[in-house]
């Protein structure tokens, strides 16, 4: 190619349908080619080993913390408080109270709790916060998206859907998000649903705005075309054929909203608003450990790490992305 | 123009009645009364608690205590549940207290953003550019509360400055250099460390904006006259550059509500944020919609701002 890289604007999000005319030459399926490109990107590969880890961890420590009696994270050890990292538990422990290995890995909190079994159960509590909101968002911004899109152009009485549902995410983007969010969760009675369900309903408007403008550039395709010809009933066409080439702007944004709902969730704690006990979060660890900077600082210090390097991880793979879908970048690179 | 005008305000005035609408719905149906904030009081009793209904019109259908809201507001007699004081006086009070907190952050974010994405856009894939993007993004990352509160803790120990409130509690004597001097250190702390996020943020828009004007035929163009590099860059590329960021600066005023709710409880700084949190927290319902109004108008009114500022620096945009 003779046009030097970079001479063409790109100002709109690139779409997954002009990645897959692309990759029709080279002869390898849009995924290969994406992976391709996503693998050169270090920080990005780096960001994917840490989410595969943080997804094993959640996993095993959910699993050890409910069946292994003495990682229990709820125990409380009052002999034991505010131990720092790595010290061993006292000899004062009856036999069956005694951690595993004798040992606190992130020391104790102020009740002689392990921070290293609330650790681990909070991870699986933090990443199902932020994927189960993540959830409700991608389904109700898909929804508004795709029926705007889709739909767009039928009137409803004295409005088109289009104009209805989009007047509505305006009216929702209006809202100042954390103010809403606040004031929602302190007045609903405290669970954790509740908390997923509100950040889930604050955050979906991005989606939807993308899906709109993806669906009315792939309603234009010939394959679309192709597809009503054949009679294929509408929401085969939604569903089968239109949604899958939407996704790819959706998939960055759900990415870098897990990250975002991990740090809704913590400011909540901060605020006195987060997932209250029994279930431990990193955020109410954090918030919960703030009293105690001086005293003990590993109890402010380790989740407040722990969620910089996950969210961290969530936002390099997003940008990776990005980037891979990028097809400007993506030449360059192959 | 003048059209235009007319039609988007109008527009944005239905579109301000329907937030209210909707955001009166959702804090009256929430479970929760006002009344059950103190339940435990042994000096409440059950005719108070209706006497009390009464009196804030809680008893009444919900549409008839959206208009004695709406009424209330509009002849400014509206009063907080929690101490009977008028809602608006106080609400004026405390933006007077954000506001400079407000500009000192975004002049900080703004001024700072800029050169540090410059450079990076100039000098890509250099070991600047790659420093700068893991810090951004480390920023971006890091709860907000955590880095203050280890900040502070640095700043307080290394420097012995005093960061917390608004001055310092007991120099109401002390001569007017020392207050002025007090001040500052209080604004500039809190600023500094809100602003840490925003430059992350902006710093990587400046970035790509950059990158993409940088490719652009013109640029090649101004290089290939022989113009020199800095006339490029800063007369050619960062002046076309800038356009999308004036629709960000009309974007900038909601953040005075509720961005700052963090920080505000985080320095005891007695702003807009602080205010929605205490009324939050003691069911002050005209108070909560009152602010959520105030945040939604000054969202319209800095979008409505945003298409004013492109209309005017881009002559491509006729407003119709």
């Amino acid at each position: 190619m003779s046009i030097p890289v970079g001479a063409s604007p790109i100002s709109e999000a690139p779409s997954a349908a002009q990645a897959g005319a692309e990759a029709l030459g080279a002869a390898v399926t849009p995924t290969q080619q994406l992976w391709r490109t996503f693998r050169q990107d270090r920080l990005a590969m780096l960001g994917l080993m840490v989410l595969v880890a943080l997804v094993l961890v959640a996993l095993l420590g959910n699993l050890l913390t409910s069946w292994w009696g003495v990682f229990d994270p709820a125990t409380v050890r009052l002999p034991d408080k505010l131990l720092p990292p790595l010290s061993e538990a006292s000899s004062a422990l009856s036999k069956d109270l005694l951690p595993p290995f004798h040992m606190y890995p992130f020391g104790t909190d102020e009740l002689g709790r392990n921070v290293f079994a609330r650790m681990l159960q909070g991870a699986f509590v933090s990443l199902s916060v932020g994927i189960v909101a993540v959830s409700i968002s991608l389904g109700i911004g898909v929804t508004v998206g795709g029926l705007a899109g889709f739909y767009g152009q039928r009137k409803l009485v004295f409005i088109s859907v289009d104009s209805l549902l989009m007047r509505f995410t305006d009216v929702v983007l209006c809202f100042p998000t954390f103010f809403l969010i606040l004031t929602v969760v302190a007045l609903l009675p405290p669970s954790i649903y509740n908390i997923m369900i509100v950040i889930g309903m604050t955050s979906w408007m991005s989606t939807a705005r993308f899906v709109r403008a993806e669906f009315l550039a792939l309603r234009e395709q010939d394959f679309v075309t192709a597809a009503q010809a054949l009679g294929l009933p509408e929401w085969r066409i939604i569903f089968r054929h239109m949604m899958p080439n939407a996704m790819a702007p959706v998939l960055v944004s759900a990415t870098i909203n897990v990250a975002y709902a991990i740090l809704t969730e913590s400011a909540l704690s901060f605020l006195g608003f987060g997932v209250r006990p029994p279930y431990a979060t990193w955020g109410n660890i954090l918030a919960d450990g703030r009293s105690y900077i001086f005293d003990a600082p590993w109890l402010f210090l380790i989740p407040g790490a722990a969620i910089l390097l996950v969210v961290l991880a969530f936002n390099l793979v997003g940008e990776g992305l990005r980037d891979a879908m990028n097809p400007k970048l993506r030449k360059r690179a192959g | 123009m003048w059209r235009f005008l007319a039609r988007t305000i109008v527009q944005r005035l239905l579109l301000l009645v329907v937030i209210s609408i909707v955001s009166h719905t959702v804090i009256h149906l929430a479970p929760g009364q006002p009344t059950e904030v103190d339940a435990m009081n042994p000096m409440m009793k059950a005719e108070d608690v209706v006497r009390i209904r009464k009196s804030f019109h809680l008893d009444e259908p919900l549409h008839l205590q959206y208009l004695h809201w709406l009424k209330d507001l509009a002849t400014g007699e509206l009063k907080s549940f929690r101490d009977g004081l008028p809602v608006l006086p106080k609400i004026w009070e405390r933006f007077l207290n954000s506001l400079p907190l407000f500009l000192c952050t975004t002049v900080i974010v703004w001024t700072a953003s800029f050169p540090i994405g410059i450079q990076a856009a100039l000098k890509r894939g250099s070991r600047y550019d790659r420093s700068t993007t893991f810090i951004a993004y480390t920023l971006i990352s890091i709860p907000g509360f955590f880095l203050s509160y280890l900040l502070i803790l640095w700043v307080v120990r290394v420097f012995h400055l005093p960061v917390i409130g608004l001055r310092t509690f007991g120099t109401e004597s002390a001569s007017g250099a020392v207050r002025a001097m007090d001040r500052i250190w209080h604004l500039v702390i809190p600023s500094l460390m809100a602003a840490l996020t925003g430059i992350a943020v902006l710093s990587r828009y400046v970035r790509a904006q950059m990158l993409e004007v940088l490719g652009q035929d013109y640029v090649r163009t101004a290089r290939a006259k022989g113009l020199d590099e800095n006339h490029v860059v800063y007369g050619h590329a960062l002046r076309n550059a800038l356009l999308p960021f004036v629709t960000m600066f009309g974007l900038l005023l909601p953040g005075l509500i509720s961005g700052s709710v963090i920080f505000e409880q985080i320095f005891a700084w007695p702003g807009l944020g602080l205010l929605g949190y205490e009324a939050i927290l003691a069911r002050d319902f005209p108070m909560i919609l009152t602010l959520n109004f105030v945040a939604a108008a000054l969202t319209l009114l800095g979008i409505l701002l945003s298409d004013i500022l492109y209309a005017l620096v881009d002559p491509r945009i006729r407003l119709q």
